[in-house]
C-alpha cells in the first residue's frame, strides 16, 4: 500500500506538469499583445510595458517563462496581477470560501442522493420511485444557473421570503447552504440514480440472499450486506465530483454573488488577467488529482478484493 | 406455490410433500428448473412475494405451521432452526466482509455473544469443519479462500446457531470432483454427530447415492417418485427416474452411446396436459396425456406418479 501510494504520488508530477504547461501555454502564448487595452484609451507606457514584461518573464522562450512561472509558485508566489493585486491574497480569501460551498454541496448531494437512491431502489415502481426519477430527470436536463436563478429568485424577498438568500462577503455556512444545494443539485441527481441503481442490481445478489436465510434483521441485511457494496461506486463518483464541484462554482458563485475562486477566475478571464487564471487553474488541478488519487485509495478500503501492491 | 409473471402464472409447485426427521438425510433430485431449489426456497421463506405467491400448503416445522407464523417469527427460524447452504459459495458469501465476520455476525446479533466469545466460538466453527489454520483464516476475505474452503465456511456459518435442519442446496456444483466428495463426507459427518436433519438438493445421483436415506425426485414442479435410497437404485418406479439412472455413464457399458433423455423439461408456465413427463417418456401412452397420474403406493414407504407405476417397479 505504502509503495502504491509513493507510485501514486510519483506519477501526479508529470501529469501536474503537463497540465499546468498547457494552461500557462494557453493563456500565455495567444497571438495577441498582452497589454492591450490595459491601459485605457491610449497605449500604455513604454516604461510600464518593460517592467511588467521583466516581471512576468514575457521576454524569455515560453518554456522558460513557464519554469520561471513555476519556480516562484513553489515558493508560494503566485505573482501580481498587471495592476499590482497579489494574486496569493485574493485566492487566499476567496478560496476558503469556495471550500466550503463545495463541501456544503457534497454533503447535500451525499446525503439527500443517496437516501432517495436507497428508498427507490428497494422499493422499485411505485409513487416514490417515479418521483425520484423525474425530478432527477428535471434536475439533470436544467442548467444549474436557471435552477440556481429560480431557486434564489422564488426563496427569496422578492418571492416567498422563505429565506434571504443574499450573501455577505465573508459568508457564514448558513447562508451558503442554498448555493450549496443548487451547487450540488446536478450531481445529486446522479447520486440518487446511480444508488438506485445499484441497490437494484445487489438487491438480489447472492450474498443479500443468505444475510436473510442467516436470519439477520432486514435493517442489517439492507443496512450492512446491500449497502456497503452498493455504495462503492458511488462512493468513487463523489469523490472525483469534489473536484468538479470547484470548477462548477463559476456558474453558482455568479448566481448568488459569491466572493469566490469561480468568481475570481471569470473576472480573470474578463480581464485577460493571465497571471490569475493560470494561478487559479493550476490550484484546481492540483485538488483534482489530490481527490482521484483519494478515491483510488479509498477504493482499496471499500472493497477488499482490489489490493495495490 | 406460483410464479406471478408477465408472461402469465408459472406454477412452480404443485403437491410437492416431504418430510425429514432428525438425523436424516432426504435428497431431492431433479433437473434444472424442476422446481427443487424454489422448493427449499419456500421452506426458508426467502422468495421474494410477489411475484411468489404460495396458494396453498403447510410448511410443518417442530409441528407447528411455519406458513402462519409472522415475518418475525420466521426470521426467527432461519439459522436457528432451518440454516441453508448454497451452491455458489463464492457469491454467497459477502465480498466485502471477512469469513469471521459473517460467522461471528449470527453469534454477535442472533446469540447476543460478546466480541471475543464470538471470535472463539468462529474459530471452532471453522475446525469443525476443518479448515486448516482457522485462527488465521478467520480474518481473512471469501476471495482470499479455495473453492472447497469457501464451502467449507459456508457450511461452519450455517453451523453457527447448531440449526436442526440443515438445506444444502447443491451444495457441491460449483467444486471440482476430488473436493466434492470431501465437502459431502463432511456434511455427512458432521450430520451424524449433531443428528441433524438434512434436505440435500442435487441433480447428481452419484451424490446422492453416498449420503442419502431417502429420495424425492421432482419434475415440473411435483414429486414424481419417492422412496428409499437403497430400493430407488434397485427398481426405480417412475419412466423419469428410469431414464435419469440410464443417463448414468457406466465403466460396464464402455464404448457403447451414453443414453439421454430426449427433450428439454417443460416451460413451468406451459406443463402438458396429463403426466408432464409425456413428451419425453418412452412408456407414454393414451391416457398419461388425459389423465394426470395419481400418486401410486408401491409399499415401504414408496410412492410413484406413474399410471403404470406396479409394472415400472416389476420390471426395474
Amino acid at each position: 500500500m505504502g509503495r502504491y501510494v509513493l507510485r501514486r504520488l510519483l506519477q501526479l508530477i508529470p501529469v501536474f506538469l503537463g497540465t499546468t504547461f498547457l494552461i500557462y501555454a494557453l493563456v500565455w502564448a495567444i497571438p495577441q499583445d498582452p497589454f492591450a487595452g490595459k491601459c485605457g484609451q491610449r497605449p500604455c507606457d513604454p516604461n510600464y510595458i518593460a517592467e511588467m514584461s521583466q516581471k512576468l518573464n514575457l521576454n524569455d522562450p515560453l518554456l522558460v517563462q513557464y519554469f520561471k512561472y513555476l519556480g516562484n509558485l513553489i515558493t508560494g508566489d503566485f505573482g501580481t496581477t498587471f495592476n499590482g493585486v497579489s494574486v496569493g491574497e485574493q485566492i487566499s480569501t476567496s478560496w476558503p470560501i469556495t471550500l466550503k460551498m463545495g463541501l456544503i454541496a457534497l454533503v447535500i448531494e451525499a446525503i439527500i442522493g443517496i437516501t432517495a437512491g436507497i428508498l427507490t431502489g428497494l422499493r422499485k415502481q411505485g409513487f416514490l420511485d417515479n418521483l425520484v426519477l423525474v425530478s432527477t430527470l428535471f434536475l439533470i436536463s436544467l442548467p444549474v444557473f436557471v435552477t440556481g436563478f429560480v431557486l434564489r429568485l422564488y426563496l427569496g424577498p422578492q418571492g416567498f421570503d422563505i429565506m434571504d438568500t443574499s450573501v455577505s462577503s465573508d459568508p457564514t455556512i448558513g447562508e451558503l447552504i442554498l448555493p450549496g444545494f443548487v451547487l450540488g443539485s446536478l450531481s445529486m441527481a446522479y447520486v440518487a440514480r446511480l444508488t438506485r441503481t445499484s441497490i437494484v442490481e445487489n438487491r438480489r445478489a447472492d450474498y443479500v440472499r443468505t444475510a436473510i436465510a442467516k436470519g439477520q434483521p432486514q435493517t442489517r441485511v439492507v443496512g450492512i450486506h446491500l449497502l456497503r457494496n452498493s455504495l462503492i461506486p458511488v462512493i468513487t463518483f463523489l469523490g472525483t465530483d469534489l473536484g468538479s464541484l470547484m470548477g462548477g462554482a463559476i456558474v453558482t458563485e455568479g448566481v448568488f454573488n459569491i466572493n469566490g475562486i469561480g468568481g475570481l477566475i471569470f473576472r480573470g478571464i474578463q480581464e485577460k488577467e493571465g497571471i490569475m487564471v493560470t494561478g487559479i487553474v493550476t490550484l484546481l488541478v492540483l485538488v483534482y488529482l489530490l481527490a482521484s488519487l483519494l478515491v483510488d485509495l479509498l477504493y482499496a478500503v471499500l472493497d477488499p478484493r482490489i489490493r495495490y501492491e | 406455490m406460483e410464479f406471478r409473471t408477465r408472461d402469465g402464472v408459472a406454477k412452480v409447485l404443485n403437491g410437492v410433500s416431504y418430510h425429514v426427521s432428525a438425523g436424516e438425510t432426504l435428497a431431492v433430485l431433479g433437473e434444472s428448473g424442476s422446481g427443487k431449489s424454489v422448493t427449499a426456497q419456500t421452506i426458508m421463506g426467502i422468495l421474494d412475494m410477489p411475484p411468489a405467491f404460495i396458494t396453498k400448503g403447510t410448511i410443518k416445522f417442530r409441528g407447528e405451521d411455519l406458513l402462519e407464523k409472522s415475518a418475525d417469527e420466521r426470521r426467527e427460524v432461519r439459522g436457528e432452526g432451518i440454516a441453508m447452504i448454497f451452491q455458489d459459495a463464492l457469491s454467497a458469501l459477502n465480498p466485502v466482509f471477512t469469513v469471521g465476520f459473517q460467522i461471528e455476525e449470527q453469534l454477535k446479533v442472533r446469540r447476543g455473544m460478546s466480541k471475543a466469545d464470538a471470535r472463539k466460538r468462529a474459530v471452532e466453527l471453522l475446525d469443525q469443519v476443518k479448515i486448516p489454520n482457522a485462527k488465521g483464516r478467520i480474518s481473512d476475505y471469501p476471495h482470499q479462500f479455495s473453492g472447497g474452503m469457501r464451502q467449507r465456511a459456508m457450511i461452519a456459518m450455517s453451523l453457527a446457531l447448531d440449526p436442526e435442519l440443515l438445506i444444502a442446496d447443491e451444495p457441491t456444483t460449483a467444486l471440482d470432483v476430488t473436493v466434492q466428495a470431501q465437502i459431502m463426507d463432511l456434511l455427512a459427518e458432521i450430520q451424524k454427530e449433531r443428528d441433524m436433519g438434512m434436505i440435500l438438493i442435487t441433480h447428481d445421483l452419484g451424490v446422492v447415492a453416498d449420503v442419502a436415506d431417502r429420495i424425492s425426485v421432482m419434475y415440473a414442479g411435483r414429486i414424481v417418485e419417492h422412496a428409499d435410497v437403497y430400493e430407488l437404485f434397485r427398481a426405480p418406479g417412475h419412466p423419469y427416474t428410469e431414464s435419469l439412472l440410464e443417463s448414468l455413464p457406466r465403466l460396464d457399458l464402455k464404448g457403447q452411446e451414453l443414453k439421454t433423455i430426449k427433450g428439454l423439461p417443460p416451460s413451468l408456465t406451459n406443463i402438458p396436459p396429463g403426466c408432464p413427463f409425456n413428451p419425453r417418456c418412452p412408456r407414454a401412452f393414451d391416457r398419461c396425456v388425459s389423465e394426470v397420474p395419481a400418486v401410486h403406493n408401491l409399499g415401504m414407504g414408496r410412492t410413484s406418479r406413474c399410471h403404470i407405476a406396479e409394472e415400472v417397479v416389476a420390471r426395474g
